[in-house]
C-alpha cells in the first residue's frame, strides 16, 4: 500500500477523506473494491462509517463489544494504531488506512502481500490468518524429490509451509520429466535437490527449502528427521520406506506415506501408537516380486493425484482440522478411477510399535529387504 | 459362497488381465485356492507355505483378514476379497539391486 499523502493540518469543519485498503479476504464483503474512500476525524470514525455502509465488513472489523478484535489489525499509513492511539488515532486528509486480519498478540503479523497471496485460504474458517501462521511456522520434511515428492513439496509451498526439507541425492534424468513436476527440460542432468530447490522458491520465495543431498541412511535418519514437525514418503524402494518408517516413529514423528505402480496408489497418516508401515506389510517383498516403477511404469497424473492427497493430509495435520487418513489405508485405482478405504490397524505383534516391541533402535535395512539403499551408485532408469 | 476377488493393476496379468473374478468357497483360503485352480500361478504370488506373504494383505470388505481369522476367515454370498501388496514406489529413478 503506498501514503498518498502528507497529513495536514484541519483547516475546516469537513471531516477529513481518506483512502482505507480492504484486503483480499476482506474484500468481496466491501462491493470488491480494493480501496475505498471514507471520511472521519479519527480511525474509529472511519471504520464506523465503512461499518454503517457495509454491514458485513464491519462484522469482520468489530467483535461483539465494538472493539477490533486481537486478530486485525489496523495501519494508518503503514503504522499499527496500537503504537498511536487506537481507534482514537487522528486522521488527516489523504491518509491511507489499511484493514489487515493478522494474529492476536503474535510478534509477527502477515503482511499485506502475504494475505494476499494466502487470502484463499484465510478467507475459510478451518484456515483463517492463525492457521496461515501454523502453515508458516510448520517444518516438513519431504523423502525424494521424484514423482510423488514433487507435487507434495510443491503444494506445501505454495500454501506457504514455512521450511520443507527434501532428501535426494539423486540427479534428474530426461526419463523423469514424464511425471516429475519439480524438474524441467533445462534441468536434466542437475541433482534433483537443487532443481527442487529452485522450483519451489520460483513458485513462492517466503518458503526456505532446507536440502539433504544424501541417501537418507541409518546413519543420518536419526538427525535428519527429528528437525522436522511431519514427515511425508514419496521414497522408491522398500529399504528406504522402512528405514523411514521406523526413524519416524522412533523421533515421535508423524508419517504422511504414498506409494505408486501403474495405476494404483496407495495413502495413509501413520502416527506413532497408532499404526505404522509395519503394521500394514511386516516384511517387504523379496527382491523381483513387486516390480518398481521404473520396471513396471507409472502413469504420470497418477502421481499428481497422490501427491496430492499426501499433500492434503500433511496441510491438515499442520492446521489440526478435518479427519486425518489415519488407522485408514486409500486405495486409488486410476484404471477405473476407484477409490476405496480400507481399516489399517496397530498390529499388537508389531515388532516397532507393537506390545512388546523387538525394534528399539534402526536396524539393517539393506539385509532386512535384500537390497541396498540406492544411491551408492548412480544408475539411469530405462 | 459367490465372492468377488479384486487385485492391483500389477497382479493383472496374473488373472489373464482382468482386475477382478467371481470365485466360491467358504473361506479365504478355499477362495484362494478356486482362484488358483482357474488362474495356475495367482496363489505364488499371495501365499506361501499355506500362509498369507507377509507383503501382502487380503481385505474382507474393508478389513485386513490378518485381523479375523486371517485365511479361516469365513466369507458370505456377495464378499469381496481384495488382494493388496506393498509398492514402493515413489516413482523415482532408481532400480532395484
Amino acid at each position: 500500500m503506498s501514503v498518498l499523502g502528507a497529513p495536514a493540518g484541519r483547516i475546516g469543519g469537513d471531516p477529513m477523506a481518506v483512502t482505507v485498503y480492504i484486503p483480499t479476504p476482506f474484500r468481496k464483503l466491501a462491493g470488491n473494491q480494493t480501496y475505498l474512500q471514507a471520511d472521519g476525524d479519527t480511525v474509529g470514525e472511519v471504520l464506523d462509517g465503512l461499518g454503517a455502509k457495509y454491514p458485513a465488513l464491519r462484522h469482520m472489523i468489530y467483535n461483539e463489544a465494538d472493539e477490533i478484535p486481537g486478530h486485525v489489525n489496523i495501519y494508518v499509513n503503514n503504522q499499527e494504531i496500537h503504537t498511536l492511539q487506537g481507534k482514537d488515532t487522528p486522521v488527516a486528509d489523504g491518509d491511507e488506512l489499511a484493514v489487515i486480519p493478522a494474529i492476536a498478540g503474535g510478534a509477527t503479523v502477515l503482511t499485506p502481500e502475504q494475505v494476499d497471496r494466502y487470502s484463499r485460504h484465510i478467507i475459510m474458517p478451518q484456515v483463517g490468518p492463525s492457521g496461515q501462521r501454523k502453515l508458516m511456522e510448520a517444518k516438513v520434511l519431504v523423502v525424494g524429490a521424484g514423482g510423488l515428492g514433487g507435487p507434495v513439496a510443491l503444494y506445501l509451498a505454495l500454501a506457504g509451509v514455512g521450511t520443507i526439507g527434501i532428501v535426494d541425492f539423486d540427479i534428474v534424468d530426461l526419463s523423469n520429466l514424464q511425471r516429475q513436476v519439480l524438474h524441467q527440460n533445462a534441468d536434466v542432468g542437475k541433482p534433483k535437490a537443487i532443481s527442487a530447490r529452485e522450483t519451489l522458491q520460483a513458485y513462492n520465495p517466503d518458503v526456505n527449502v532446507v536440502l539433504h543431498e544424501t541417501p537418507i541412511t541409518s546413519d543420518n535418519a536419526l538427525e535428519i528427521i527429528p528437525q522436522y514437525d511431519i514427515v511425508v514418503n514419496g521414497a522408491d524402494n522398500f529399504t528406504t520406506r522402512y528405514l523411514v518408517n521406523d526413524a519416524t516413529y522412533m523421533s515421535g514423528k508423524t508419517l504422511v506415506d504414498g506409494s505408486i505402480l501403474l495405476f494404483d496408489g496407495q495413502a495413509t497418516v501413520f502416527v506413532p501408537g497408532q499404526g505404522c508401515y509395519r503394521c500394514l506389510f511386516p516384511a517387504p517383498p523379496p527382491p523381483g516380486m513387486v516390480p518398481s516403477c521404473a520396471e513396471a511404469g507409472v502413469l504420470g497424473a497418477l502421481t499428481g493425484i497422490m501427491g496430492s492427497i499426501q499433500a492434503t493430509e500433511t496441510l491438515k495435520q499442520i492446521l489440526a482440522i478435518g479427519e486425518p487418513l489415519i488407522g485408514r489405508l486409500l486405495l486409488v485405482d486410476a484404471l477405473a478411477m476407484d477409490f476405496r478405504v480400507v481399516k489399517l490397524r496397530r498390529d499388537p505383534k508389531c515388532p516397532l510399535c507393537g506390545d512388546e516391541p523387538t525394534i528399539t533402535e534402526l536396524i539393517d535395512y539393506e539385509g532386512f529387504c535384500g537390497a541396498p539403499f540406492p544411491g551408492g551408485v548412480h544408475e539411469v532408469s530405462a | 459362497m459367490a465372492v468377488e476377488v479384486r487385485v492391483t493393476a500389477n497382479m493383472q496379468k496374473l488373472l489373464k488381465g482382468q482386475k477382478s473374478v467371481p470365485a466360491e468357497g467358504p473361506t479365504v483360503r478355499d477362495v484362494l485356492d478356486d482362484v488358483e485352480k482357474r488362474y495356475p500361478g495367482f496363489k505364488e504370488m499371495v501365499m506361501t507355505d499355506g500362509q498369507l506373504h507377509r507383503f501382502v494383505n487380503v481385505y474382507l470388505n474393508d478389513e485386513d483378514v490378518r485381523f479375523l481369522e486371517q485365511l479361516d476367515t469365513n466369507l458370505k454370498d456377495g464378499d469381496v476379497l481384495s488382494v493388496l501388496p506393498a509398492l514402493a514406489g515413489g516413482a523415482g529413478n532408481h532400480r532395484p539391486a
